[in-house]
């Protein structure tokens, strides 16, 4: 029951590794807080769902699913680079419309996928052990992905797309065009949310329209989980914690409920998690200033006395 | 060939805080020529750098580099034809990034980025050689994030890399500011023997009068948005900083006021 429980967190650690790989890119190599994820996570669940439905390939269907995350991106960077909106704005823009759009697809708020044909259930026709067949198949599946962007991250056009969120001013004066650096860096990151959403709703047995609410905290809680553990500013390393960070989050949500916190206690619980680990800096430094005044009227107190 | 003709720069136009920055400017800049630009504060002199490179579009006026008009060109366009060092040794380079990897991104400038890897065994090799040019070490360093260099150590990178893939025109706005007194030596010895290499096209702003007499074979003073000088051949030669400083208060009326001038006695 345990190993059961352990192997199933494992599962859904890897894939939401993809949605996290898909945070950290915007937020940590593009230096852009992209909310599209909240939309562009149900966009895939909905596109794959509603294609699978309908008889497509549940390859074919992941793929386009996949596909209309990187458009949802891509939109969400369109109009922040020439509409010149803010990057949070125009990300709650995409999102917001992916609301209406992903009810659209689906026609309802939920469709079940028990007895279709996904991913998992052609790949159990292959032969693989059905005790280890979603294991097998996401492990598989998250580390190309993984060694993809890594390797994307290593070539000219990743190169500067890292140089954007370093420094535009250098990149744009050596002839890069930030603009489309950063469409592009949107389109990839959400395809990559997109693809983690299309997978969740397969394994899961269902999509729902809500089921992208709290993923932008969620995966921004697995970067930050991920970048304690693997300190490193190597990319290879940066993006396998932030798959092993995903991971942990899932245990520790796991033991949170086995504790007997309600499940919907649990978003707060991440996402005050998110705030301490981003906030730690800023706290300490308050900290060091309150110490330092108190040592300030310590010291008025006791000239005070002498004089 | 840089040309500049009639330019005027007018920041906020039409509201409270309007501010006409730079005046009807006219200057020819043969390929080549190494200009120094000296002048007192808010002149208009890093406008009109950035005016050059594209950071920001005149409200009349054209720019020409090489005969193309340029004038509606952003910075990225113009990147094959314009390098540039910034005052902020921290702008000029990703920080974040390797010694290896920024230069790979300069290797590229204005080309067509694709899917190779940035990095490969004979670029390393061609950085190696580039980099022991500079003198300063940093051929053994190429896999240290550049967030570890030194300020002087970042800017000799940035010249490198401003210098890298032909452009033709090198913009210098106080790029030795920031750094101390024998650092900034140094890179202006840098600096001599690499835009002697390239041929380069030369703007440089200094708040070092002795340095703008020293370098280049040009000297342009700029005050309250024009210029009002423009020193070259004979005239230049052997006049001293007194004779600069006679010459300011001569044409614009007043002295030459700047919070960061030096002088040398
Ligand atoms: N982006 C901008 N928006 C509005 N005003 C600006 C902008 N950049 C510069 N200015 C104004 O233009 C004027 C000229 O500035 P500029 O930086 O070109 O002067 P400068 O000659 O380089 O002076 P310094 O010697 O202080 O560097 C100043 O009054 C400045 O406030
Ligand atoms: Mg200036």
């Amino acid at each position: 029951m345990w190993l059961n429980i352990l192997q199933g967190t494992i599962e859904q650690g890897l894939i939401f590794g993809l949605l996290a790989m898909g945070v950290y890119l915007p937020f940590r190599i593009l230096d852009f807080s992209d909310l599209t994820v909240e939309g562009s996570f149900p966009l895939g669940a909905a596109v794959s769902a509603v294609l699978i439905i309908n008889g497509m390939n549940p390859f074919l269907a992941t793929f386009i699913a996949m596909l209309t995350g990187v458009v949802a991106g891509m939109i969400t960077g369109i109009i922040n680079t020439k509409l010149k909106i803010t990057g949070l704005l125009a990300g709650i823009l995409t999102m917001t419309s992916l609301y209406s759009i992903n009810l659209r697809i689906m026609g309802r708020s939920n469709i079940p996928l028990l007895r279709e044909t996904t991913i998992l259930t052609v790949i159990k026709g292959w032969g693989l052990p059905e005790r280890y067949l979603a294991l097998i198949v996401f492990t598989l599946i998250v580390l190309l992905i993984k060694l993809l962007l890594d390797y994307f991250l290593y070539t000219e056009i990743g190169m500067a797309l890292r140089a954007t969120g370093d420094s535009p001013v250098m990149i744009e004066s050596l002839g890069g065009n930030t603009d489309h650096i950063k469409i592009l860096g949107l389109g990839l990151a959400n395809g990559l949310v997109a693809l983690s959403g299309a997978l969740a709703c397969q394994y899961q047995g269902f999509a729902d329209v809500g089921m992208g609410i709290g993923m932008i905290v969620i995966g921004l809680a697995s970067v930050i989980i991920g970048e304690v553990v693997i300190r490193t500013s190597k990319i290879c390393f940066a993006t396998f914690g932030v798959i092993i960070g995903s991971i942990i989050y899932r245990l520790a949500i796991a033991i949170a409920l086995q504790l007997g916190f309600a499940p919907t206690d649990l978003k707060i619980v991440t996402a005050i998690l998110v705030i301490l680990a981003l906030g730690a800096p800023s706290l300490r430094n308050f900290m060091i200033q309150d110490e330092f005044a108190e040592r300030l009227m310590e010291r008025s107190a006791s000239d005070a006395q002498t004089n | 060939m840089l040309k500049l003709t009639n330019l005027h720069k007018i920041f906020n136009y039409g509201k409270v805080n309007e501010n006409y920055v730079l005046k009807d400017i006219n200057l020819e800049v043969p390929t080549g020529d190494f200009i120094t630009i000296i002048g007192s504060n808010g002149a208009g002199k890093s406008t009109l750098l950035n005016l050059v490179a594209g950071t920001f579009f005149p409200e009349a006026g054209t720019v020409e580099i090489n005969g193309h008009d340029v004038t509606a060109w952003p910075v990225h366009k113009r990147a094959h034809l314009v390098g540039r060092v910034f005052q902020d040794p921290l702008q000029g380079t990703a920080a974040e990034m390797t010694i290896e990897e920024n230069l790979s991104l300069a290797v590229k400038r204005g080309k067509g980025r694709g899917l190779r890897l940035g990095l490969n065994k004979n670029r390393r090799a061609e950085f190696k050689r580039l980099l022991a040019l500079l003198e300063l070490g940093l051929e053994d360093r190429l896999e240290y994030p550049v967030k570890l260099l030194s300020g002087g150590q970042r800017q000799a990178l940035t010249l490198l890399m401003a210098t890298m893939g032909q452009p033709q025109i090198l913009l210098l706005d106080e790029y030795t500011a920031a750094l101390d007194p024998k650092t900034a030596i140094q890179i202006v010895e840098i600096t001599k023997r690499i835009v002697a290499q390239h041929k380069l096209t030369v703007l440089m702003v200094t708040h070092d009068l002795k340095q703008a007499l020293a370098m280049g074979n040009r000297t342009v003073m700029m005050d309250r948005g024009k210029i009002i000088l423009d020193l070259k051949g004979p005239e230049r030669e052997n006049i001293t900083v007194r004779d600069l400083l006679a010459k300011f208060t001569a044409r614009s009326g007043r002295e030459l006021t700047d919070d960061r001038i030096l002088l040398h006695g």
